[in-house]
């Protein structure tokens, strides 16, 4: 399969419908694995990554899941390549700063992805939209098993899967979900909820993972520990957590309609004006405002129909995303940010004005008592 | 009091976490509680910060001339990276990883999923033994057209063929 076909198609995470897809824009999976005594990818030599990629690679390519795969070594694929991956989420930041000795392998529908010698051997995730980190997991646990047979993992039969950092061991495995939480934020509620969050051991994070910022309302909530509990347990444990937030979420959105309800209107046409009449626009700008958006398709100030495109803006206006549907040359951030806004005002012309009207807040279930 | 992370100025800013009743303190200046971004919650998890700090000086519980032998890797360079050499740094530095995983993690043992073969492997060491017991037992009580029975029982097991 060929790189154009990857960025030509959204993934399926992006487009598919889901379990509470309004708050919950994807659910996401990933295993940590390692060849028994090979030397991790981070202490190995080149010859020695490059050993080891062989054999992997052959065996990930050859899973029935990756009949129809993607699969490129790192050294092969241009900055801008990476980065395109990187804001689909289907390589790591890390993994896009390799070169000679790593690769990539992911399944046509971009749903399953393997990333060969990150920080351990194998990192595989799946991923998809709306809360189901059961689904996913159940993917990405088949992979696993299937990949065990044909190669060597490292395993303990105390300590569990063995991962290059101490941090992983165990079962190896990050659950994570990203999170769109306007109302929690336009309340001023949202580092009240990250702080306690964090305080029960999982952790909070921004758009792309480990120490970067949040942008578009959006967060990434995920299980700190992999060791001493089984992975149904952590993935329980991190549902109900999310199911919580998302019910404060919703309060805080109905909240913000009944005593901020001017706040609210002005906020949604502001960002619709802009986004209709700027000619030049940075990526947190886009991405905040998009945000707004969003909020109100969720809240129906906005026709249902426009969810889609709305949301294939917030991957289209990444930098990388721009300048892959452009041209190959590298633009400058100015050449970006108006490029930027033209495709924003290109298609939020298909959006009729805020109807703020038709406003209507879906009433948050019960919270259940924990 | 010092800052834990630069060891030089005062500390200004004290940090707690209770996870399942075991607290943790980490006490930072002003300048280092920015640079770890700890005003910023999202981009802070006090897990991580531990990690740089005190718990990568628990592998000096190992003996410093302690070398994997499949890999070369020591326990400078795990101080240096936080991360291992290869799968058997885990037996080598044994005695300073498990209190750092203790700190870390929920618990010190593996409950989850296992490859198939070593589940395999670790019920029929399982099955062998309550055969083994039984049969102790059987010869203990003089039950001897029992301990026959169980002693072919344990022979069928060993002869399967192991995986």
């Amino acid at each position: 399969m060929k790189f154009s076909r990857i960025t030509t198609n959204t993934g399926e995470w992006l487009s598919g419908d889901g379990p509470n897809r309004q708050i919950v824009v994807s659910s996401r999976v990933r295993l940590a694995r390692n060849l028994r005594n090979k030397p991790f990818p981070g202490w190995a030599k080149k010859a020695e990554r490059l050993e080891v990629m062989a054999s992997v690679k052959e065996a990930v390519c050859g899973l029935p899941e990756m009949e129809e795969s993607f699969a490129e070594n790192l050294e092969a694929l241009s900055p801008l390549e990476k980065q395109v991956l990187v804001e689909r989420h289907l390589i790591s930041r890390e993994h896009a700063a390799k070169g000679i000795g790593s690769a990539v392998v992911m399944n046509s529908p971009q749903s399953l992805s393997v990333m060969i010698n990150e920080e351990d051997h194998l990192r595989m995730q799946a991923i998809c939209c709306g809360l189901q980190l059961e689904k996913v997991h159940k993917m990405i646990d088949r992979v696993d098993t299937e990949l065990e047979e044909k190669l060597e993992i490292a395993f303990d039969e105390k300590l569990g899967y063995l991962t290059a950092c101490p941090s992983n061991v165990g079962t190896g495995m990050r659950a994570s979900a990203m999170l769109h939480l306007p109302g929690l934020v336009m309340s001023d509620q949202i580092n009240k909820i990250i702080n306690s969050v964090n305080k029960i051991g999982l952790a909070v994070r921004g758009l792309h993972g480990e120490g970067t910022e949040a942008m578009g309302n959006l967060f990434q909530v995920s299980n700190q520990t992999t060791l001493g509990e089984t992975e149904s347990e952590i993935i329980g444990r991190l549902n109900r957590v999310i199911e919580q937030i998302i019910d404060h979420e919703q309060n805080a959105r109905a909240l913000l309609a009944q005593r901020k309800a001017i706040t609210l209107h002005d906020q949604i046409g502001r960002a619709y004006g802009l986004l209709s009449h700027a000619y030049s626009i940075s990526s947190k700008e886009a991405l905040n405002l998009l945000s707004i958006i969003k909020l109100g398709i969720d809240l129906a100030v906005f026709p249902d129909a426009h969810r889609f495109p709305v949301d294939e803006l917030f991957i289209e206006t990444q930098p990388a995303h721009l300048q892959k549907g452009a041209q190959l040359q590298k633009m400058s951030s100015e050449e970006r940010d108006s490029l930027r806004a033209d495709l924003i005002r290109v298609k939020l012309s298909q959006v009729p004005q805020p109807d703020i009207s038709r406003l209507t807040i879906s009433t948050p279930e019960q919270p259940e008592k924990t | 009091m010092q800052c834990d992370v630069c060891q030089s100025k005062e500390a200004t800013v004290f940090l707690t976490q209770i996870v399942d009743g075991k607290m943790q303190k980490v006490n930072l200046c002003e300048a280092c509680s920015k640079d770890k971004g700890v005003n910023d919650p999202t981009g802070f998890a006090l897990a991580d910060l531990l990690l740089g700090l005190g718990d990568s000086q628990e592998i000096e519980k190992t003996p410093a001339s302690n070398k994997c032998p499949v890999c070369g890797f020591t326990q400078a360079d795990f101080k240096k990276t936080g991360r291992l050499g290869c799968s058997n740094c885990y037996s080598v530095f044994a005695e300073g990883i498990l209190p750092m995983l203790k700190n870390m993690h929920k618990g010190t043992r593996h409950t989850g999923k296992a490859p198939v073969a070593q589940a395999k492997q670790r019920e029929r060491s399982e099955k062998m033994k309550t055969l083994q017991d039984s049969l102790d037992k059987a010869i203990a009580e003089e039950e001897f057209e029992l301990a026959a029975d169980l002693r072919d029982r344990i022979r069928k097991v060993e002869a399967e063929p192991a995986q």
